[in-house]
């Protein structure tokens, strides 16, 4: 298994004007393969994809290629080639002369060149386009050049850069299908980098999730839809229920103040847990609604196509969101059903804030870079002197979101919202780049400049250590 | 009441065109084709073709012309490619440099650099024509250069990085077709005003090299407003054949050219 890896990504980070965009990444690709980056913008995706082509260098870590160390190695004697996101067609050659580009400059006899081009065009359909201007090309035209150009080289790697995305949706649907039968005939390795989950999902042998320059998780399309790493590759990935729970014992999940069977093992003894339930996997019925695990009442229906999109709010308050084949009319009284194995359950990240703080004086204490009132904690504090060390936690619902940035102690921004069925789980980036998380009722947009603030009685001292 | 249509706002505008640039072009043209009586004749034309020393400093007008583009062309490109490299060049404030003597007027520069040519002890002449010319038109070469090097999307020279060229490559099969369009018009702008300057020749070698400029401001001068007037003419269907030559250039995509 270990000799058909073809790019060996090692440890690699990279910052651009002080801001982390990858953050010690470790990536094996095999040959053949056809792997997907996939994350929001922002997550570091196409930075990798670009240190891979070589247009940028890693600050730390290396890439080897079949064992050699490309890392220093200038983009024109590496043995791959890309596919740009805007096409990058030279506008001062025609369909032909782009393709042959590559050929010509290594030098291929003119004969070879021919038919190697007229057999790049005819896989990516293109026939009889040789003379066309590029300009006079419509998008989708563009970007089948664009590959072959980049194919008719024989790379042993193929990089692609959201090539699809500038595509209406029915195109977009066709090239999958065109890219995916190309990845198979050529029998080369494709990289593929994408914001587009359904399109990971559709194209890939192997799903890389990223988001802010961590690969959140690495699997087969269906180990990343059905067995989500965390939180955000399970909200990241399709629609998903999102829910606080706790496991009294092995097979068994508590949610929604009701219990459930699951056939996830190996946490401990009441273990906080998120659990994640697909839309379409709930039974919804409206008859025998003893037989239910619990009920509610239809809030919403959306004919979505396929499928109808139901909001039903349960007896104790949570939304739960359901697809089903059948519509039940908002304020129908339903009754729902979930398989053990369609509940996956996921150890939390974190159960609450912490931070390593710094006692000033005065019940002040100084953390995220700025001061913070205590109250409480009385036996702690008395033994804290100036600039002693000390642990310190606060409670994710204690945490106080301003509309206002200046009304706050520190400001900050939502990098990360996730729906919890009844409230709302935050992620708060501060100015100082730490991390928040924040329990809330009200509703906030991401990317919201925010003020925090914590009461002085929710700030919990935990361990000291004096200077 | 009746309306006031938006195109009588042309109307200043047409009558300036009219008095100061189409009335002038009409009267040289007159004046090319008739003599001091005001009767029609070619013989201003003869005169022009069968003068030698008049052909001659047309002739050496064309070449002085050629020889200070293609100076301005090999020292304008290299600073233009290297103002719009972003690795080489961080601030504007450098291609402000280049551009600056632009702001001073050129009779001034022209009068400097005579004074620096006396200062050094170098000899007014032919070499210090050429260097006042050069010194004068660079930055009329460099900036269009600048502009479409500037505004050229750099993928395209990633592309060709990943398609196997390397810097020198890169330079000589994307970087200069995609920057021709600049490059035209940086030759047109140097080529016009160079072929008909007098001042820079008339300061610069003490009037010792004639130009065709110099001919036909003499003929003004001594009153003999009909012969001037055909060198003119000449001159200005020379500049206006180069002018369609690089016009027809620049039609496949005339957006990303750009004179200034």
């Amino acid at each position: 298994m270990a000799n058909d890896i073809i790019i060996d990504i090692e440890h690699i980070s990279k910052s651009f004007d002080g801001v982390q965009v990858l953050k010690d990444i470790n990536l094996k690709i095999r040959e053949g393969e056809f792997v997907t980056l996939l994350g929001p913008s922002g997550c570091g995706k196409t930075t990798m994809l670009r240190m891979l082509a070589g247009f940028a260098k890693p600050d730390e870590g290396q890439i080897l290629m079949e064992g050699k160390d490309i890392t220093d190695v200038p983009p024109y004697r590496r043995p791959l080639n890309t596919v740009f996101q805007k096409y990058a067609l030279f506008p001062h050659l025609d369909v032909y002369d782009n393709i042959a580009f590559g050929l010509k400059l290594q030098k291929v006899p003119s004969d070879e060149i021919d038919r190697r081009v007229r057999k790049a065009l005819k896989m990516v359909t293109m026939t009889d386009y040789e003379e066309r201007d590029v300009d006079s090309l419509s998008g989708g035209q563009q970007q089948r050049v664009a590959i072959a150009r980049a194919i008719v080289n024989q790379p042993k790697v193929l990089l692609l850069d959201e090539p699809l995305a500038a595509l209406d949706l029915k195109m977009r649907k066709d090239m999958q299908m065109e890219l995916k039968e190309m990845h198979r005939e050529l029998g080369i390795t494709f990289i593929y980098v994408t914001h587009d989950q359904e399109e990971a999902l559709t194209l890939s042998d192997t799903i890389v999730v990223m988001n802010e320059g961590v690969i959140q998780q690495i699997g087969t399309p269906e180990d990343i839809y059905n067995e989500p790493a965390n939180s955000f590759v399970a909200d990241f990935i399709g629609e998903s229920n999102i829910l606080n729970g706790i496991i009294p014992s092995d097979n068994h999940v508590q949610f929604i103040y009701h219990d459930f069977e699951c056939v996830d093992k190996g946490f401990a003894p009441d273990e906080h847990v998120d659990v994640v339930v697909r839309p379409e996997d709930i039974y919804i019925f409206s008859n025998n609604l003893d037989k239910a695990q619990f009920t509610g009442t239809v809030q919403s229906c959306i004919f979505k196509g396929v499928h109808n999109e139901m909001i039903v709010l349960t007896k104790e308050g949570y939304e739960i969101m359901v697809q089903d084949y059948n519509a039940f009319a908002p304020g129908t009284e339903v009754g729902m059903l979930i398989r053990p194995d369609d509940i996956h359950v996921m150890h939390k990240e974190c159960l609450c804030n912490s931070f390593e703080a710094e006692y000033v004086s005065d019940h002040k204490l100084r953390f995220l870079d700025a001061e913070w009132e205590v109250a409480g904690n009385d036996e702690a504090i008395a033994s804290l002197s100036h600039g002693d060390k000390v642990k310190i936690e606060v409670n994710f619902a204690d945490v106080d979101l301003m509309d206002q940035q200046e009304d706050g102690n520190i400001s900050g921004h939502i990098s990360f919202i996730l729906y919890k069925g009844n409230h709302y789980f935050l992620t708060v980036k501060t100015d100082g780049g730490e991390k928040i998380y924040v329990q809330t009722d009200d509703v906030w947009d991401k990317s919201d400049l925010v003020g925090v603030s914590i009461k002085p009685e929710s700030i919990r001292i935990l361990k000291t250590e004096q200077k | 009441m009746r309306t006031f249509k938006r195109s009588y706002w042309s109307v200043p505008y047409l009558i300036f065109m009219l008095m100061f640039v189409v009335m002038p072009l009409v009267m040289i043209a007159i004046y090319s084709f008739t003599d001091a009586s005001g009767s029609f004749t070619l013989a201003n034309f003869k005169r022009f073709f069968t003068t030698p020393e008049d052909l001659h400093t047309f002739a050496y007008s064309i070449e002085v012309a050629l020889i200070t583009t293609v100076l301005c062309l090999l020292l304008g490109y290299p600073a233009a490619w290297i103002l719009s490299n972003a690795k080489l060049n961080r601030s504007k404030v450098t291609v402000m440099l280049f551009i600056l003597p632009m702001w001073i007027n050129m009779l001034i520069r022209t009068l400097a650099t005579v004074a620096l040519f006396d200062f050094l002890r170098l000899p007014l002449g032919e070499g210090a024509l050429i260097f006042g010319m050069v010194y004068n038109f660079l930055p009329f070469m460099i900036y269009p250069i600048y502009n479409t090097l500037e505004k050229m999307d750099k993928s395209y020279i990633e592309a060709a990085q990943d398609l196997g060229a390397s810097p020198a490559k890169v330079f000589t099969k994307v970087t200069v077709p995609l920057s021709i369009h600049g490059v035209l018009s940086g030759i047109l702008m140097v080529f016009m005003p160079t072929i008909s300057t007098f001042a820079i020749s008339e300061l610069l070698t003490l009037n010792k090299v004639k130009l065709l400029g110099t001919t036909i401001q003499e003929n003004i001068n001594n009153g003999m407003w009909n012969y001037g007037s055909t060198i003119a003419l000449i001159m200005l269907l020379i500049i206006g054949v180069t002018t369609l030559f690089s016009d027809s250039e620049d039609k496949r995509d005339n957006e990303s050219g750009g004179l200034i």
